[in-house]
């Protein structure tokens, strides 16, 4: 269905990425923002705390991030699109929301605009510290969907598609940007509204007799309805039933969990989107994503000056990880090679793709800048150097 | 037989709370002489009296004993993370304004973890219904010193006895901006029901304490006998003051109890005051938020 | 003696949920009338339930039912019956 037209600024702008991401949200028909102050995030709720009001939407500043992180729930039960947005630290106090959005099977945006860390650390400066934490941050088993914006553009764009995964998968969707992203100032144009495709809540259209909120219907999801439509449902965090009954056994949580898991992970070729860039024929291929993905650029065009065959595959999805088309390059390639603004996290991903057989080197950088692109394009060329299998 | 009795209808109406309950998850998992199936009951009264909408009537509780009351309620019902009921609650009601909220859940679940989004959620005023069922221990996890504990009490994380000054729950709504506040005990039903039916229908953040008997973990490390032994304490010690200053209502070990009504006014809810703010600003730009 | 029946009467009655109970008490202790009892009898589960030992006082006021955690009584008053 196409964006209502209410919420959309149609035209081009000069924006940073949180902004971006603030009108990525109201395009996608977001109208319930429960937000915390930190930096550098905050701009997105500022924004929205400026948009709101006109537009039909609720913003409400609440007491911490996880009163925000449930706020955001209870508005979606009530019917509405809903995000909250953090850094680092609140991403933390958060993660057990995340795991409740996740049981409860509740669609709803997390945005995370990554700082130094860990701790307070480097509040207005860049990090990716929160990669591995956006996957398994919260505690037990559950499957959740994590984009990678690299531009204020892009922050726009991936909210929009936050929001579509969302709705499709009835999950929690994290967007991870990082301060470098979030404040950057850049063209973004946002489409006029019959222009946006958004996907809508997938309601349940059938007889309320019998109803169970918790069955899967297509792709492993349910269907969703709201609280204030006669349902009388029953929404628990604790392990539960296709009623949404608990039910404190191994076999409920196998059947259940198990659920949750597969819903992401047999579903991953449907959602994992990355872009590549003559990764075919590559003999090195720079596996990067966010910020991190640019500055390996000038990187990447001096090594094929000098004569490199060097490929590049940005992460769009960083979660599900694009495992299968890892492994399908690491019969070709000699050397894959991650930079990102942390001491080694989604190189690990790739790492557990090859499984040993192709080499893989990480270019780590602990936060507070980006790389410098010399230091990628010395990685590379150390690369080079080792002799084709 | 006489005509009298001949116009008496003898047959046996349905115990009209198990319209309100999940009979199919009977029985539930309170033990015997708990004080929270007590309050249930007096919940489905006032309900069922209220004249409300059940469809548009969702129950929000947390973790713990009295958290479980969600999960028997034939309502909208959500059982959420430890603590955060009320800022849960605060997504429901702000998103769907024309649902009525109501937040059912223990004094440690609101109070000790929750007791930040208490007091946020009393100082904005919103519109929901708060029933808090004090038992004076943490229940379900084995019965530790919770914020209400009074002094002197043994609990299991304070086995020598809790020396820490509880809260006193009417004091704290009433300071945090309650429009609304009121306790009874289990004992008082009639009372009870009564308070928490003025709750539903009062407009803005609607505070009822229920004391209740834990007799498994309360009354039992504490050698206070029995739930009914608690039950007969209430009864013999509690004095209804109406319009008490809540300062003065503390609660000791063993001590007096003071119940009553004991804040009713009115005040522009979380809504009223957005509405009435954005359409002084904006004038005719502004449309009221209905959700 | 059927007028004598009728005296015995009160003006309601309880239904009891023998198996629900779990003998707390409260019933028996708190009816205003004093018209319940604990039963000499055992439910499945070991308690005691209540039964309206003097039927003739029970005022079909509900308090048990208000008391009752288990939701294994309530009281009701008789009503006349439509003509």
């Amino acid at each position: 269905m196409k964006a209502d037209p209410k919420g959309v600024m149609a035209g081009a702008y000069f924006i940073d990425g949180d902004h971006a991401c603030a009108e990525g949200a109201i395009a996608a028909g977001c109208r319930f923002v429960a937000g915390y102050p930190i930096t550098p995030s905050t701009e997105v709720v500022e924004r929205i705390a400026e948009r709101f009001p006109l537009i039909g939407g609720m913003f409400i500043q609440m007491e911490d991030e996880i009163a925000s992180s449930i706020a955001i729930q209870g508005a979606v039960w009530a019917g509405k699109k809903a995000m909250t947005v953090t850094s680092g630290p609140g991403f933390s106090l958060m993660m057990e929301h995340i795991g409740l959005a996740a049981m409860t099977e509740t669609p709803c945006v997390f945005v995370d605009v990554q700082r130094g860390g860990p701790s307070t650390g480097l509040p207005t400066l860049p990090g990716q510290g929160d990669m591995m934490q956006a996957r398994w941050g919260s505690h037990g088993d559950y499957g959740i969907i994590a984009l990678c914006p690299n531009s204020p553009q892009e922050s726009f764009d991936l909210t929009i598609k936050a929001f579509n995964l969302a709705e499709q998968y009835r999950v929690p969707v994290l967007l991870m940007l990082d301060e470098c992203v979030g404040h950057m100032t850049e063209r973004v144009v946002v489409p006029p509204a019959e222009e946006i495709e958004i996907t809508p809540r997938r309601y349940w259209e059938g007889p309320k007799e019998g109803f169970l909120l918790f069955k899967a219907a297509q792709d492993r999801v349910p269907p969703m309805v709201k609280a204030g439509d006669g349902y009388n449902i029953h929404v628990t965090g604790l392990t539960h039933d296709e009623r949404g009954y608990p039910v404190m056994t191994a076999a409920a949580q196998e059947k259940l969990i198990r659920r949750l898991v597969d819903k992401i992970r047999l579903n991953s070729e449907a959602i994992v989107e990355y872009k590549e860039d003559q990764t075919a024929g590559a003999d090195i291929v720079i596996v990067s994503f966010g910020i991190t993905s640019r500055v390996a650029i000038p990187a990447i065009e001096q090594a094929r000056r000098e004569g490199a065959k060097v490929g590049h595959l940005r992460l769009i999805t960083a979660w599900p990880f694009p495992a299968r088309r890892i492994r399908e390059l690491s019969g070709h390639v000699s050397c894959f090679v991650v930079p990102e603004i942390n001491y080694g996290q989604m190189v690990r991903e790739v790492e557990r793709c090859v499984a040993g057989r192709t080499r893989v080197e990480r270019v780590s950088h602990g936060g507070g800048s980006v790389h410098n692109p010399k230091d990628i394009y010395a990685k590379i060329m150390s690369c080079g150097k080792e002799e084709r299998r | 037989m006489t005509e009298e009795s001949m116009d008496i209808d003898m047959s046996m109406p349905t115990n009209t709370v198990e319209e309100f309950l999940r009979m199919e998850r009977m029985p539930h998992i309170w033990c015997p002489g708990c004080g929270i199936g007590t309050t249930v009951n007096c919940f489905a009264h006032a309900l069922e009296t209220s004249g409300l909408d059940l469809k548009k009537v969702s129950i929000v509780s947390g973790i713990g004993c009295t958290g479980r009351v969600a999960g028997y309620l034939k309502l909208d019902s959500f059982h959420t993370t430890h603590g955060r009921a009320l800022p849960f609650a605060t997504g429901l009601k702000l998103a769907n304004p024309e649902l009525k909220v109501v937040v059912y859940s223990g004094d440690g679940d609101l109070t000790a973890i929750g007791g930040n989004h208490f007091i946020h959620a009393a100082r904005r005023n919103v519109d929901m219904t708060v029933v808090l069922i004090n038992n004076f221990i943490y229940g379900m996890t084995g019965g530790q010193v919770a914020p209400t504990t009074p002094i002197g009490a043994t609990a299991s994380t304070t086995p020598h006895g809790n020396f820490e000054e509880p809260f006193n729950l009417p004091y704290l709504a009433e300071s945090c901006g309650a429009v609304y506040v009121a306790r009874w005990t289990a004992y008082h039903v009639r009372h009870a029901t009564k308070a928490i039916k003025d709750a539903l229908l009062k407009r803005g953040f609607s505070f009822v304490e229920i004391l209740a008997p834990c007799p498994t973990l309360y009354s039992r490390r504490n050698r206070l006998g029995d739930g009914l032994d608690q039950m007969k304490f209430y009864r013999d010690n509690s004095e209804v003051k109406n319009d008490a200053d809540t300062k003065t209502v503390g609660l000791s070990f063993q001590g007096k109890v003071i119940v009553g009504k004991f804040v009713d006014k009115d005040k522009p809810t979380y809504l009223d005051s957005m509405n009435a703010f954005y359409a002084q600003k904006f004038g005719d730009k502004y449309s009221p938020y209905k959700g | 003696m059927a007028d004598t029946e009728q005296k015995k009467k009160g003006l309601g009655s309880v239904v009891i949920n023998a198996e629900r109970c779990k003998g707390c008490g409260f019933c028996v202790e708190f009816c205003p009338t004093h018209c319940l009892e604990l039963s000499e009898q055992y439910n499945a589960k070991g308690y005691h339930p209540p039964v309206l030992a003097l039927p003739e006082k029970c005022t079909g006021c509900n308090m048990c039912g208000l008391l009752c955690p288990d939701f294994a009584i309530y009281g009701f008053l008789f009503k006349k019956k439509k003509k």
